[in-house]
Parts: structure tokens; sequence; C-alpha cells
């Protein structure tokens, strides 16, 4: 058991207790690995024992080994700045002061991995100069895998929503692994969005073709549906409701039921055969939305007609006129999404209804003007946004009341952090982030990367999922919250376990009951525990022993994990 | 954003609702405001009804997969397309059952039949979306369930639990679409099995004591944020649920302590104690409890698979309405059988039926709704001429009136466009002469 000594050594390392930095970790041997198999068989615990017995993982090397961060941001992120800073200036508004850095800390990890970040990263970012800090650990947070997957899973919901789609002929999973590649290689935005688009092919070969099979409706004997194919390159591509004309003119945009089935045109003639999705020759059919009978259309674009080429399969000259860049739709439908990733909330709401009347918020312009000038560069964009002024304000204001008619700061100028409402699998992967002093990552032992994905997938069908409405401003519900403070993954990830739990480990090792408390809250929260917190648990932990000790740290993780602030951005 | 759970604030719903929830604010978090003696007044006097007392009340019995009419309500016996099925007679001269409803039979002078519901959609998402809120699938908008409405319209009453249940659902539970997601339905499973994450995991001491930590740190939260942390709605949902974890309606969910007899009634299976626990849940002013009975998906062996489930649900329904009316509430809730299709009247060579949204039936019963009224009928050639054609509208507009709730009523939706409760026309043979 020296490697268990050793690991709980690594323990107190992370939590700060020695001055050494961490040592590199070494590699499993194989006869290792075996025995600990052959343990965690043994003890049924597998998944916990597994979890303290892997390495506490720092990376291979230092910040050098990682890319570049990316060297001509200023400009834009002035650009950016002054768009929001002539608008609080004209309506005299004071922005909120920035926000403490492992707050924004905690906005990075939460947008990009979808997981508050762990001790063990409080830790290496404490270690790091002071210089340059965040922006070392957002690079690194953009080469990291988890973000990659994350980013590819929120995407996806625009892109094909969240139902199990068509048996057999649409695969989810691959879709969204698929997405994942392209987005860890950074490949231009364009060429993804025009890919799934036009994409000939077996769903299984061509992942990008399981855009259109998820629309495959397979119980009623047809193809690929055409409205919903049209609606959601509308509203996930170009940030417009053109579907809202599905069944009649437009109440208040331009739209006609005409530019909507026009557009509906372009899958008009796709369909699913052995060889997978193609374009067949002869007309195009869609379903009349209101008659539910088939009808032919001439496929057509509602808007910036000379951009349409005329030769091409049908997907393919939609694809190239989506993404034209001289298509100003694509790109402002893009930025206000991946604003709305790492804000909480789009700069335009609905995210997906983008006016062509009224004037676009000036930061909208600048960001879409400097995502085409950079090739559609995904990572540039996240990397401008979370740079920026507007996304490292606090959320917390001077002369904050409830009371008074009007919010002293108008909630549309950005001039503090929204707060708003963690999605289901970021609350889950914080759960279990903060339940461990290690990071759970790609490196984690395999047994605890199971461990996570089916606590995950239970925690989920009971917490509730969103679906494919993203940024619904709504509050938590009743059963979310019966489930954090009685749940089972709750209580599994807070009781008693020395060797798979923060809370116990904490008790046990902590030096002091001030550092207890103050590793507690930097796991859970991503913060300092204020004096009067710090009085208040220290209270609660002091003279206690053994047990009872344990008892009061799962306690007091309860308590944090049950707070507010621990299932809200902010 | 006063509150979003609070019907009152949002329109001229039952007034009481304001008081009561500054009553909790200022019982903090003890959390028994809600069980204040001038609540209960202020609840009982919302709760006064007209002259003819609406419903108030919904159980939707959801046949999941889409049950063949052919085999249930709607039997053509000696036709060609009745492959078999036979038809029995029930309590009410001229209509018929298939066979195995021997228990609903008893209950036809209670019960009425929609034989002609006619929808253009044959797909299952959509289908159970279409039927669940009367509305076809909107890419732009998320419309609320029918039991959702129920919740949203009318009074909250002494209920601490909540007021929309789903027991054993499937993927597509009732949701509150744009009322907001508080009005989603609360999911539960077997009532011979406990409740999930309703019970503390430590002592009562320890449990009021983390409650308390948890507030030091929420307060540390709220400040120089009060008013957005105000809009979470956090604190309020905690307190609502620690009213629910020690509430004593919670009992409504246990059945095993009805007597042997009623339960027998039901039938010993997952849905027939999910259709007892129903009529308990009613009991304590739930307003909708949806229970859900699925593998009507009958591609294959059409015969085999209905009959099995016949055998589930017909005692199970037939008790429903009888319990129902031993406990003086048949005449408060509207209950409603049915899936999101029917099923094709030609036999496809696996000796199954395909989807067929071009005519099927529900079951009605209760709420004021007249028992012992067909409408329509479909084409005993298999043909996809009905008579009297419905759409599954009409059958919302009619529950919504039993319940006294005005179906043009608009809402708007967060696209800016105001949504009528149902666009539906009310099934007037069905309601008393005077609705």
């Amino acid at each position: 058991m020296s490697r268990l000594t050793k690991n709980l050594l690594r323990l107190r390392v992370t939590m700060g207790l020695t001055k050494d930095r961490l040592d590199q970790s070494g590699g499993d041997t194989p006869v290792w690995g075996r025995n600990l198999l052959f343990i965690a068989v043994c003890l049924g615990g597998a998944v916990a024992l597994a979890a303290s017995l892997s390495p506490v993982h720092t990376p291979a090397a230092g910040p050098d080994a990682l890319r570049a961060p990316t060297a001509d941001l200023h400009p834009s992120v002035e650009r950016l700045n002054s768009s929001f800073r002539k608008a609080w200036d004209a309506a005299g508004i004071e922005p909120a002061r920035r926000a403490p850095e492992l707050l924004i800390v905690r906005r990075l990890s939460l947008a990009l991995a979808g997981t508050v970040p762990s001790l063990a990263e409080i830790r290496q970012l404490e270690s790091h100069t002071n210089d340059g800090r965040l922006a070392w650990w957002l690079n690194r947070l953009l080469e990291d895998r988890r973000s990659s997957d994350y980013l590819a899973e929120r995407l996806a919901r625009a892109y094909v929503g969240t139902d199990d789609g068509p048996f057999l002929i649409y695969r989810r999973r691959r879709f969204v692994s698929w997405l994942a590649d392209e987005i860890h290689a950074n490949r231009p935005y364009n060429e993804i969005v025009a890919q799934l688009i036009a994409t000939d092919g077996i769903w299984t070969d061509k992942p990008a073709t399981n855009f259109v099979t998820v629309t495959v409706q397979a119980d009623a004997g047809k193809g690929p549906d055409a409205n919903l194919l049209a609606a959601r390159v509308s509203r996930a591509m170009l940030g417009v409701r053109l579907d809202c004309a599905e069944c009649h003119d437009h109440p208040f945009r331009p739209w006609k039921q005409s530019d909507f089935q026009a557009l509906a045109g372009f899958f008009g003639q796709t369909e699913n055969s052995l060889r997978g999705i193609r374009d067949r020759e002869g007309p195009a059919e869609i379903d009349d939305p209101v008659s539910g009978d088939p009808k032919i259309v001439v496929a057509g674009v509602p808007f910036a007609v000379d951009l349409l080429p005329k030769q091409g399969t049908p997907r393919q000259r939609l694809a190239d006129w989506v993404t034209n860049s001289a298509n100003k739709a694509f790109a402002r439908a893009t930025v206000n999404r991946v604003w709305a990733l790492l804000l909480g909330r789009p700069l335009v709401e609905p995210i997906d209804d983008i006016s062509f009347d009224v004037e676009a918020p000036r930061a909208l312009t600048v960001l879409a003007e400097d995502f085409v000038a950079h090739e559609y560069d995904l990572r540039r964009l996240i990397e401008v946004i979370a740079s920026s002024e507007a996304f490292q304000l606090d959320s917390r204001i001077e002369g904050d009341t409830l009371d008074g008619a009007a919010d002293p700061l108008r909630p549309d100028a950005w001039s503090k952090f929204p707060i708003t409402r963690l999605r289901p699998e970021q609350v889950v992967g914080s759960l279990l982030q903060a339940s461990s002093l290690a990071t759970l990552d790609y490196q984690s032992h395999i047994l605890v990367r199971a461990a996570r994905a089916i606590g995950q997938a239970e925690f989920l069908k009971h917490y509730g999922d969103l679906g494919a409405d993203e940024f619904a401003l709504e509050g938590g519900t009743v059963p979310q919250r019966l489930l954090l403070m009685n749940g089972t993954l709750v209580k599994e990830k807070t009781k008693e376990n020395l060797l798979g739990n923060a809370a116990t480990q904490i008790a046990a090792l902590a030096s002091t009951d001030e550092k207890a408390i103050e590793i507690a809250y930097l796991a859970c929260l991503a913060r300092q525990p204020t004096a009067q917190e710090q009085q208040h648990f220290v209270a609660k932990l002091s003279d206690s022993r053994g047990s009872i000790r344990r008892q009061q740290m799962e306690d007091i993780y309860w308590a944090l994990v049950n707070s507010a602030e621990f299932s809200w951005n902010h | 954003m006063e509150s979003l759970a609070n019907p009152a604030t949002v329109y001229g719903g039952p007034r009481h609702s304001i008081s009561r929830r500054r009553l909790l604010q200022a019982a903090g978090l003890a959390g028994m405001g809600w069980l204040t003696p001038l609540a209960h007044a202020l609840a009982r006097r919302a709760e006064q009804q007209s002259p003819r007392e609406p419903a108030q009340s919904v159980v939707l019995l959801w046949l999941a997969g889409g049950p063949s009419q052919l085999e249930t309500f709607d039997p053509h016996p000696g036709t060609a397309i009745s492959g078999g099925t036979t038809a029995i007679p029930t309590a009410v001269d001229g209509i018929q059952l298939a066979d195995g409803f021997a228990r609903l039979a008893e209950q036809m002078s209670h019960v009425s039949l929609v034989r002609s519901l006619v929808s253009k959609e044959g797909d299952h998402e959509r289908g159970t979306y279409l039927v669940k809120t009367g509305y076809r699938p909107d890419q732009s908008i998320l419309h609320p369930s029918i039991g959702a409405i129920c919740c949203h319209q009318l009074p909250v009453g002494d209920t601490e639990i909540p007021r929309h249940v789903s027991i054993l659902p499937n993927q597509w539970p009732s949701r509150g679409g744009f009322l907001g997601n508080q009005y989603d339905a609360f999911k539960t499973f077997d009532p011979a099995e406990r409740l999930s994450d309703v019970t503390n995991r430590v002592s009562n001491e320890r449990h009021e004591a983390r409650v308390r930590d948890r507030n030091i740190v929420d307060q540390s939260f709220a400040t120089g944020r009060r008013r957005q942390v105000a809009a979470t709605q956090h604190d309020e949902m905690v307190k609502r649920a620690l009213v629910m974890m020690s509430s004593e309606q919670l009992q409504a969910f246990e059945v095993a302590g009805e007597p042997a007899t009623v339960r027998g009634s039901y039938g010993d299976t997952p849905f027939g104690r999910g259709c007892l626990a129903a009529r308990r849940l009613i009991q304590q002013g739930v307003r909708c409890v949806e229970v859900t009975l699925a593998g009507w998906d009958s591609h294959t062996n059409n015969h085999e698979t209905h009959s099995e489930l016949v055998r589930t649900l017909d005692p199970a329904l037939a008790a429903l309405v009888a319990d129902l009316r031993e406990h003086e509430l048949l005449d408060r809730t509207v209950v409603l059988c049915g899936g999101e299709f029917g099923r094709t009247p030609r036999i496809n060579p696996l000796d199954g039926r395909d989807h067929w949204p071009h005519g099927f039936s529900m079951a009605l019963a209760g709420g004021g709704i007249r028992g012992g009224q067909v409408i329509g009928a479909t084409d005993p050639e298999g043909g996809r001429e009905v008579s009297d054609p419905r759409s599954v509208a009409d059958v919302h507009a009619t529950i919504l009136t039993a319940l006294g709730i005005d179906q043009r009523h608009e809402e708007m939706s967060p696209v800016g466009r105001p949504i009528k409760f149902s666009e539906g026309a009310v099934i007037a043979p069905l309601l008393p002469a005077e609705a």
C-alpha cells in the first residue's frame, strides 16, 4: 500500500499543504494495473478506489508545450471593449468592477469544459507566474480535449436536437465525436457547416450526414424532413426564424411562407438510399406544412439572392450560399451563439432570431466582422470574447438592493456579468469534479471515467434536460433541488470515503480547520470563503476528530453543492 | 420578474398566492408559511366555486406507442379489417367495446368515446406532442401540455406536493412548454417503490443544520447581486422542496395502505398501482396526473400485444372511474385515455398493424363530461373517410371547457406570438347542455 501513501502525499501537495512543486506523474506499470484491477474487483468499490489511486495529473510539460496564444487578439478585443464602453458612456452607466480572477477561471472552465476547475488546476494556476495567467489558462482549456467534446455537444443541440432520432440510420454519438474532432483540429467553422449541409454518403462513414438522417421519418415511411432541415439551417446557421413562416407569412418579420418553402426546396431532392444520403434527380418535393400533402417547389433563398451559385447539387449550392463571406447572417448567428456559450445569454435574444431591420448591437457586428476576417476561426472567436472586458466583469454591483422599481443597470448593456442557470451537464460535471481533488479528464483512470459517465447519465435523467432550447431564461425546479439535496449521486460523492471523496480527504488530511474550509470552497465554488463563512464553518469543525469530523465535512460539502452559487454561473 | 411560478402575478389568477409567497418569505426557512391558517383561509376563498362547478383535475392514461382503435374502443367485428377481433356489449345499448374490456363495459354509462379523431402526425414523438399539447410540433415554440395549463390556471389550495405528476413516464413526459419548466410533470415510477429523493439522507437534526449552513453560503452569494439572485428563484424552489419533503401528502404516492380489495380491483401491475395513486393524488389537490402504459406499437403480432396490454388497462381504467365516483371525485376529475394515434385497418405480413392517424379513438369520463356517448365513426371497410371527424385540439377545447378554463385565453409565447390554450372547437355533445 505504499502506493496509497504516495497518493495521499500527492493529495496533500494538491491541497497546498507542502511547498513542494508537484512532481511528474509516473506511468502505470502493467503489474500495478492488474493488481489494481484485482483489488478493485475484490472490493467492489472499484471506482472510488481507482479514483484516489490514479495519480494527480499534471501537464506533461510546462506551458511552453502548448500552442502559443493567438498573437493579434489585442486590436479585436479593443474594438469589442470600446463598443461596450461607448454604449455605457452614452447611457451614463458605470460598469461593474472586474471579477476576481478565480471566478473568471470558473466561468471559462464551465463554458468550455462543462465543469468547475479542479483543486489541482487551481493550484497549478497559483504556481504560474502572475503575468498572463488567464491567457495561459484559456489556452490550456482550448487545447483540452474535454473542451472540444463539450463544445461539440452544445453545438450539436442546435444542429440535431437531443432526441435519439430514427433507429439504425442516425448515430448521435458518432456525430458528436466527429464534430469534436473537427473543433479540436480547429477546422474553420464555415467548412464544418458546409459539411453538415452538403455531405453525401452513409452516416457511419460520413458522420456529417447525421445532420440529415436525424430528420428521416422512418416510422411514417418518409425520407428526410425538408421542412425540419430548413428550419434548422435557418435557425442554427443563419439566426433567422424562417420557419415561423412555415404555415403562414410571418406577422412581424419580412418572411413569407413561400420563402420558407423555397429554402426547404434545397432538401426536396434529398433521399436516403442504400448508398446513404444523396440528392436524386427531378423536381424538389416537400410536405406542405398545412395540408401535409406533397408539394413541388423551386429551391431558392430568402435574401442575398445574388450569392447563390447556379451550379452544383441543391445542398452544395445551399452550403455555398450559407457560408459565403458576404452572407452576414451566418457570421452573426455564429457569434451570437458562441457569445451565449461563454456568457450564458446571447447578445441578441432569442438566440436564433436576429432581426434584419433593427440595428444589431455594435458588439455583434464587431465580432462578426472579426470572425469573417479571420477565416471563421472558432478558437480565436472564443479567445476574443473571453479576453474582453464584458466577459471579465463581476456579477456584483455597488448599491445593489432588492427594492426600487428599476435595476440601476440595464441588464442588456452587459455592464455586469449575467447570472444564468448552469446546464444539467455542467451541474453534474461540477458535482463530480468538486468531489475529486484531482482533475477528472482524459488522463484519469478508465474506471473513474466510467463511473463519471454512469453517474452522469443517471443524474441527467432525473435533473431534466433542457433539450435543444439552450438559453431559455428559466429558474430551477423543485425536482432538481430534491435531487441535489437527497439524491444518490450527491450522497455517494460526499459520504465518508477516504479513497474516493474530497470531503473525507480534506477532513483527514488538511493541516488546519481554516485550510480545510478554504480547500472545500475552492473545490466547490472556486473561491475563498468570506471571513463570515470562514468563521462559521471553522467553528463547526473545531475540536472535532475522526468520524465526527468527517461527517461535519460531508455536511459542509452538502451545503456548498446545494447553494445557489453552485448551480448558477455568475 | 415577481415569480415565474406564480400564475397570480402573470394575470388574474387566484390572488391568494401572492400573499402566500409573502408569508413564506416572512416565515423564512421554516418553510411553513405554506401552512399558516391565513393561507388556508385565502386558499379556500379562492376555491369558492361558481354555481356549476367546473372540474378541477385531469387524469391522462397515456397508451404510449399508439393503440389500435380496432382492438380497443372502436371494434368492427365480422369485417375484413377486424382480423378476427370480436366485440362485447356494454352497459349502454348500442355501444360495443373490443373483447377484453369487460370491466370497462360495466362503466360505459359514465364513459364516452370519440372514434373519429384525425391528425397528420404519424410519428411517435410528433404524435405524442400533438395529443399532449393540442398543437402540432413547432420548431419555434414549445407548447404547454394540458396538465401544465391546469396547474397554471387552477388554484393551488393546500397542495404541498407537485401538482403535475407523471407516473411511469416514457421519454416524452408532459412538459410546461413556454409556461416554464416549473410546470413540467414531476416524474415518478412504480408506486410500489419508494419515492426517490424526497427523504433526508441524514438525521433530521443534521439535515436542519445543513439547511442553515446552506443559507450562510447563499447570503454571501446574494450580497451585491440581490436582484439577480432573487430572479433565480433558487431559494423559493429549495423552500418548496423542503415543504414537500415534510408533507403528509406524500403518502398519496404510497398505495400499499389501501385495502387489498381496492388494490385488487385496479390490478396488481405498475400501471394499476399508478392509476390508484392517481386517484389518491387527485384527493390531495393534484391538478394533473399522467399514468403511462407503454408497448402499444404493434408492428408485429398486433392481436397478442393488444390482448396482453388490455388485461392491464381494462381493470385499471374501469376501477379508476368507479373509484373516483365512490369518492365523489368523478364530477371534479376528467379522465382521458388514449395514445398518439391509431393503427392501420389493414394487417401487415407480420400480423401487425402500422401507424394510422386517420381515424383513431379516445375514451373520456368525468368532470361533467356526459357518459355513454359515441362521437363519430370510422369506415368498416378501412378507408380514410370518417364521419364527424374531430381533431385532437377539439378534445383539448372540450376538456379545458369542462375545467372552466377559457380555451381562447392567450398567453404570450417567448417568440412574441400570443398563443391560445386551444384552437379546437368544443365537442358539444360531450358537455352538459348549459356548458
